[in-house]
């Protein structure tokens, strides 16, 4: 199943693909577009992908997740193109054995993903702004804006 | 002085600086991802906006800057990723 999607995310067919007898435990993450990007607001917003780095890094992350063996299953959907507040923009859902290794599947598949793979989001603001979000540069943002408070 | 023809693709925010996705640079040998990019530093002078050293990756993989390119690679500049 591709990663990237342009159509709306839909979770049951998610949860069907990892649903096995011997998975007692499914854990799910959902990201959703939200209405504010430090302390502006938003309209919605693009998104785009190096589509076949990205199907490759997301295929390496779910398998380092799965550890090889049969201790999870995990499926990941992101969308691209455009998206409205509260849409879901990215689903992770991962089955194991026991609750506590499917958080950990999860939670490590989201994690990485977003470290690793070539997505970009493009936010249009509700003053006519327009930005691509770059995370290296939110911390200096933060710490600029901190001073300025000061 | 040989060269070899590389693939070049712009992601995202480069894209759009650069005013191109993508396009083809003879780039002189031995090449490594560090020669491809001062190659698209001196064909593209809105390429001095990017960063020093660029994320690249070559054939959809991760590439460090001293990687060797071959003939017909994929490079590939990309911004601080964002997803999720």
């Amino acid at each position: 199943m591709k990663v990237l999607t342009e159509l709306p995310i839909r979770l049951d067919p998610l949860i069907d693909r990892v649903r096995a007898p011997d998975r007692g435990g499914i854990a799910i993450f959902l990201g959703l577009v939200r209405d504010h990007h430090q302390g502006k607001q938003v309209l919605g917003l693009d998104y785009s992908a190096y589509g076949e780095m990205a199907e490759a890094e997301t295929a390496k992350i779910i398998a380092e997740a799965e550890g090889g063996g049969q201790r999870a299953r995990v499926v990941v959907q992101h969308r691209v193109g455009s998206l409205t507040i509260g849409d879901t923009a990215v689903a992770v859902v991962a089955a194991a054995a026991h609750r506590g290794e499917a958080f950990e599947a999860c939670r490590y598949v989201i994690e990485e993903l977003k470290k690793r793979v070539p997505v970009w989001k493009k936010e249009f603001f509700v003053d006519g702004t327009v930005e691509w979000v770059d995370p290296t540069a939110s911390e200096q943002t933060l710490r600029r804006s901190d001073a300025r408070d000061v | 002085m040989t060269t070899l023809t590389v693939r070049l693709r712009y992601l995202a925010r480069y894209a759009e600086l650069l005013g191109v996705e993508g396009e083809e640079l003879a780039v002189a040998e031995p090449v490594t991802v560090e020669r491809v990019v001062d190659a698209v530093r001196a064909k593209h002078p809105a390429a001095s906006q990017l960063p020093a050293k660029p994320l690249c990756a070559v054939n959809f993989r991760q590439a460090l800057w001293g990687d060797r390119v071959a003939a017909g690679d994929e490079v590939a500049l990309l911004p601080p990723v964002a997803g999720g």
